[in-house]
């Protein structure tokens, strides 16, 4: 009975020692009419056939040890130094809980901890919490964040087009029971245009950074102008680009959210990932989800707790701003383990490999015929590339040639027909960009 | 009957309110029995001075390691004062409820509330009940 | 030290304290593309992450590690949680390249594997609860609900009575309940339950049959409840609010107690979620991820979250069959690189390609991408191993476990209601006569035997309520075991109550200032960064 440890002998007395004869009849309570119904179901299988059946199905994808991946938008294949995964792999880490009883969950607190730390780091904010779902949630969090931080007196919030448009529709499905508006998304709205839409109704603005389209904007006097309408600035940012760009913090954000997966999680066909969500400590107590903090315990010696609970769901129930519960933790302890990997220089390296690598291949294509690639701002691993046929057929011709190429932007942008965002990181060798090349000029 | 204490000049709303009135100024905090309710008080936050509040709506909260409470006023009116003090000292609220922990000031545009707010002796047998 | 300060006691010094500048965990392949200047203006000055070596990571993560409870150490009763083994097969699976490193937006006939597990996951959980179509986008139970809610919102919009905007929720209801339906601009109006822990029927016909009758949204309701308990009128519950013109929302947190014993669909529920990580033993990971999947009924099958799967070319195949030669479908999938059908000689009949579809009136996105796929396939896994005849005893034995610790905890402590269980029940972590003693010093002192506390103070409607779930993976010595110590401590309760309002003793820390932590709010250990101002 696979995971059910039950010899008949046990069952025989357990049932006897409740006063019933059989196990069915504990269920007298569900009704008679439906009780016990049929399942159509495939018949068991062993451990070793189940084993075999997911290699052949996970063979049936196309994927990274098979072919050199040059997509991004949103979920990024980087190098996972090995302890990433060794750890993850502790049962102790794995099979354990939210950790209601601190006095046995430490490890997880602390490490959570650590990562809120590191977090605060990266992005230049005060707190961060223990995780949303993903990039696009957390900013959809964001969003009541603003709205709570107005008393809801302000009701407008602005996006730019150019954050990740899963994110902007996550946005609209978390708060459309909402009497809000939310505006700036649907033209090509410069950051300048976006901040002529400010007024007094505005509880917040939202940036990426790098934008959807690899770009990095000079921020420097955006906050100024946010702060001044009295709406609050959340700048959507890759970790990854904070290696080697300027922290959010830096910029005058109030929240910074983003997906936190191109810091040790695999791609895994787009989850579980990591929503990162860090805040000034002015706004602190309305963080939704999970945060530890420090504290001693009855012998002075530190430890780690969950903290701020009164807000949470379990507490304030239908008062509470989010109903998060499960979070995304493991990816949370992935992310710490890498951090403190990779570390200060380890990191700024990768986020260099990355800009190195992006930056020759966009050179590269742009002097091909046909091609042309978007230099006007700087950019970090992603870049727009303009083709000279529709993106379908070239990513057929690169997938022949065991390339996975660049995301096709006409279907979200109707002025990016034709045009592809590619992405290199470090994990994509010279030979590899040069192949990539060589195959899309054959195409020009 | 508990061991908390209810001044006998103040009158009491069941969401656990004190009400006292000088002149159209109303001032209000969280009585003996919600402090010892919520235990130690790690945090509070109060709307602004100057925000004009209806009756019924909320002018705050009041947060513990185990319980957020929103608080109530049952004037309207506009926030004249409220008590900073708390805000680096929130654990006041438990020592001195009736004084030092006093949360706003109202400037009170209709006392009618007042009129349904209970006595001492009726919060007394109120909390008993409970 | 200077100042004569003891140096901090701490169980394991924090990542930032174990850094050496210049040290480094990782080995770098050198540039081998010509470098491109940085734009200065942009870049910043420092990045104060800590510098530390491989050795001392792994060595920092595995001593923490050591400071956990886990499943894999032992029972973890935790109830409304499903605590229940995390098989290690779906761990290896999960890792496999083929899922790993499969970017979420590769194309659909790159990524047939995938599709194809999401398919057949789908349609065995939509089997499992009696559902029509499911979704597997939500992250987390909490979002399934969100999603569910927000469904009924748009259904009663779309049938022009969207001034239906009250959900009644039991007063035993988990708190992502509520605030669920506020998340959605809804009202929550609360039922009390009666003394056999049912809805109170008296309460739910009034709300329903009342002045509020044309506001009714629907209800979310736990089945069995949080208190364990098969609710006997759910029948009439359902007929209720349906009669009023609302939908009904099934909490599937407690599937386990469920699963070939009544599909909540066949019921007459409209929607549910389901929480992988519980019932379909996804792993908790100290918090997450889970994976809330919902089901729905043909009502509310254009509302679904997008995107889900569907067969978008039949093929030639009306759909894989479960006893073709293991692999077959997938790998003929597998040469179809450009989405039209090329069938491969030899190996039968051409299969069906699936794809991503957005339902036609649906919510919107729950999460970028497709949901936790990382879950799925565990899931998937583990449905494989159990299948027809397998998956009713899990829900057999959940249950047979739960009413044996019951049976033999009402000896010596109070248990509030006398019916057979679910997968789960509560007792009242109360010692008659000893009323300085509460639920959480006998969990507390639980620590100290070994075992992980239940789950404490929830529901609320139980007064130090212990909600005790062991789950079917449990064996019968360590629920003895478990039942063996609660004795213990309830007789310790009344010969030395101070060993239990101390404990734990011999856990890694004593308990915890909480005031201290709300109050100082040390979240962060972080040098600072230059600020902005
Ligand atoms: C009864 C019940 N409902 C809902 C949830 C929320 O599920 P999740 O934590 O996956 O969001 C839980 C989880 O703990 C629960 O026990």
């Amino acid at each position: 009975m696979s995971y059910i440890p039950h010899t008949p002998a046990e069952t025989r007395t357990m049932l006897a020692e409740i006063g019933v004869r059989s196990i069915d009849e504990l269920f007298e309570a569900a009704p008679q009419s439906h009780r016990f119904p049929a399942l159509d179901l495939p018949p068991p299988m062993s451990e070793m056939e189940v084993a075999a059946e997911m290699l052949a199905i996970s063979e049936a994808n196309d994927h990274g040890q098979d072919f050199a991946i040059f997509r991004g938008a949103g979920a990024y294949h980087h190098f996972i130094p090995s302890v990433v995964n060794h750890i993850l792999l502790r049962g102790e880490f794995y099979t354990a809980y939210t950790p209601y009883q601190p006095e046995i969950s430490q490890g997880t607190l602390q490490a959570t901890y650590e990562y809120q730390s590191m977090m605060c780091a990266l992005t230049g904010m005060d707190a961060a919490n223990a995780s949303h779902y993903d990039g696009a949630t957390s900013l959809a969090e964001a969003v009541t964040v603003a709205l709570e931080a107005s008393r809801h007196r302000r009701r407008k919030v602005i996006l730019s087009h150019a954050i990740h448009p899963q994110y902007r529709e996550v946005v609209r499905t978390y708060h459309q029971g909402r009497d809000i508006r939310i505006i700036g998304d649907r033209g090509r709205g410069e950051i300048v245009d976006l901040l002529e839409m400010l007024d007094d109704n505005t509880a917040m603005l939202a940036l990426q950074y790098p934008n959807f389209f690899g770009q990095i904007n000079d921020l420097a006097t955006v906050a100024e102008a946010v702060h001044e309408a009295g709406a609050l600035l959340v700048i959507v940012a890759n970790p990854m680009a904070l290696s080697l760009f300027k922290s959010p913090g830096e910029l005058g954000a109030d929240i910074v959210v983003g997906e936190a997966q191109p810091m040790g999680v695999p791609l895994g066909f787009g989850g579980p990932y990591l929503g990162y969500f860090a805040i000034r400590q002015k706004y602190v107590r309305r963080i939704a989800g999970r945060i530890i903090g420090e504290t001693r315990d009855a012998d002075g010696k530190r430890a780690f707790v969950m903290t701020l609970r009164p807000r949470e769901q379990d507490i304030k129930r239908e008062r509470a701003t989010s109903n998060i519960c499960t979070n995304q933790g493991l990816m949370a302890l992935a992310a710490s383990v890498y951090m403190a990997l990779m570390g200060k220089n380890g990191l700024r390296q990768v986020g260099e490999l990355n800009y190195h690598k992006a930056h020759y291949a966009a050179e590269r294509i742009n002097r091909l015929d046909g091609y042309s690639v978007d230099m006007s701002k700087p950019f970090f691993n992603e870049f727009v590339v303009a083709c000279p046929r529709p993106v379908e057929e070239i990513n057929q011709a690169l997938l022949e040639e065991g390339i996975i190429g660049g995301y096709d932007l006409g279907p979200h942008y109707f002025h990016l027909q034709d045009h592809m965002l590619l992405c290199a990181t470090e994990t994509n060798g010279k030979d590899e960009i040069d192949r990539l090349v060589e195959v899309m000029g054959g195409l020009g | 009957m508990g061991d908390w204490k209810t001044p006998a000049n103040l009158k009491y709303s069941e969401s656990d309110e004190w009400f006292a009135l000088d002149g159209d100024i109303v001032t209000i905090g969280i009585t003996d029995y919600a402090q010892d309710q919520l235990n130690d008080i790690v945090y509070v936050e109060f709307r602004d001075p100057g925000d004009s509040i209806d009756a019924g709506d909320s002018f705050g909260e009041v947060e513990s390691v185990k319980a957020a409470s929103e608080l109530y006023s049952v004037v309207p009116g506009e926030i004249a004062e409220v008590n900073t003090a708390l805000e680096d000292e929130p654990e006041t609220v438990n020592a001195d409820p009736f004084g030092a922990g006093w949360m706003v000031k109202i400037r009170a545009a209709d006392l009618a509330g007042l009129d349904g707010l209970m006595d001492a002796a009726a919060y007394d047998a109120y909390c008993d009940s409970r | 030290m200077m100042d004569g300060q003891v140096p901090e006691q701490a169980l394991q010094p924090l990542i930032y304290d174990i850094s050496a500048p210049g040290r480094s965990g990782v080995n770098l392949p050198e540039c081998d593309v010509p470098r491109a200047p940085l734009p200065a203006d942009l870049i910043r000055d420092d990045l104060p992450l800590p510098e530390v070596g491989e050795v001392q990571v792994v060595r920092h993560f595995v001593k923490l590690s050591q400071l956990n409870y886990s499943i894999d150490q032992g029972l973890y009763p935790l109830g409304s949680c499903t605590m229940k083994y995390n098989p290690k097969l779906n761990e290896d699976a999960a890792r496999l390249p083929g899922f790993a490193q499969l970017h979420p937006l590769t194309d659909e006939a790159g990524s047939q594997g995938a599709l194809f597990l999401m398919h057949e996951l789908q349609g065995w959980l939509g089997e499992i609860s009696g559902f029509e179509a499911v979704s597997l986008t939500p992250a987390a139970g909490a979002q399934g609900e969100f999603a569910g809610i927000l469904m009924i919102r748009q259904y009663h919009i779309d049938r022009g009575e969207g001034q239906r905007d009250i959900i009644l929720v039991p007063n035993s209801a988990h708190g992502t309940n509520p605030a669920t339906v506020t998340m959605a601009g809804m009202e929550v109006r609360e039922l009390p339950a009666d003394a056999q822990g049912n809805v109170d029927m008296r309460a739910l016909h009034a709300a329903c049959e009342g002045d509020l009758r044309d506001r009714i949204a629907g209800m979310m309701i736990t089945v069995p409840s949080t208190l364990g308990l098969f609710e006997s009128t759910i029948l009439e519950v359902i007929e209720t609010v349906h009669d009023a013109g609302g939908l009904m929302y099934m909490d599937g947190a407690n599937m386990n107690a469920l699963m070939g014993v009544v599909k909540p669909g066949e019921l007459g529920f409209d929607v549910m979620h389901y929480n992988l990580h519980k019932t379909f033993s996804t792993p908790h990971g100290g918090g997450g991820p889970g994976s809330g999947a919902v089901g729905v009924n043909e009502k509310l099958k254009p509302y679904l979250p997008g995107p889900i799967v569907e067969i978008i070319d039949e093929g030639q195949a009306t759909g894989p069959t479960l006893d073709m030669p293991v692999g077959a479908t997938y790998q003929v999938a597998h040469e179809r690189t450009d989405g039209s059908p090329q069938p491969k000689p030899g190996d039968g009949p051409e299969p069906p390609l699936y794809g991503f579809v957005m339902p036609e009136k649906s919510i919107g996105r729950m999460k970028a991408f497709h949901g936790n796929f990382g879950m799925h396939l565990r899931a998937y896994a583990y449905i494989r191993v159990y299948g027809d005849s397998g998956i009713r005893d899990v829900t057999r034995y959940a249950v047979l476990n739960a009413n044996y610790l019951r049976a033999r905890l009402m000896r010596s402590y109070r248990v509030p209601y006398p019916r057979y269980c679910g997968h789960e029940f509560v007792l009242e972590g109360h010692i008659e006569g000893v009323d300085e003693v509460h639920a959480l010093d006998i969990s507390k002192r639980l620590m100290d035997y070994g075992f992980h506390p239940p789950t404490n103070y929830f529901p609320l409607i139980v007064p130090e309520a212990l909600l005790i779930e062991p789950t079917e993976t449990e064996v019968k010595e360590d629920l003895d075991a478990f039942v063996e110590a609660m004795e213990r401590i309830a007789q310790e309760a009344r010969t030395e109550p101070e060993t239990l309002l101390n404990a734990p003793h011999t856990a890694p820390v004593r308990r915890l200032d909480e005031v201290r932590a709300a109050k100082e709010l040390v979240l962060c250990c972080a040098p600072a960064l230059p600020s902005y101002s």
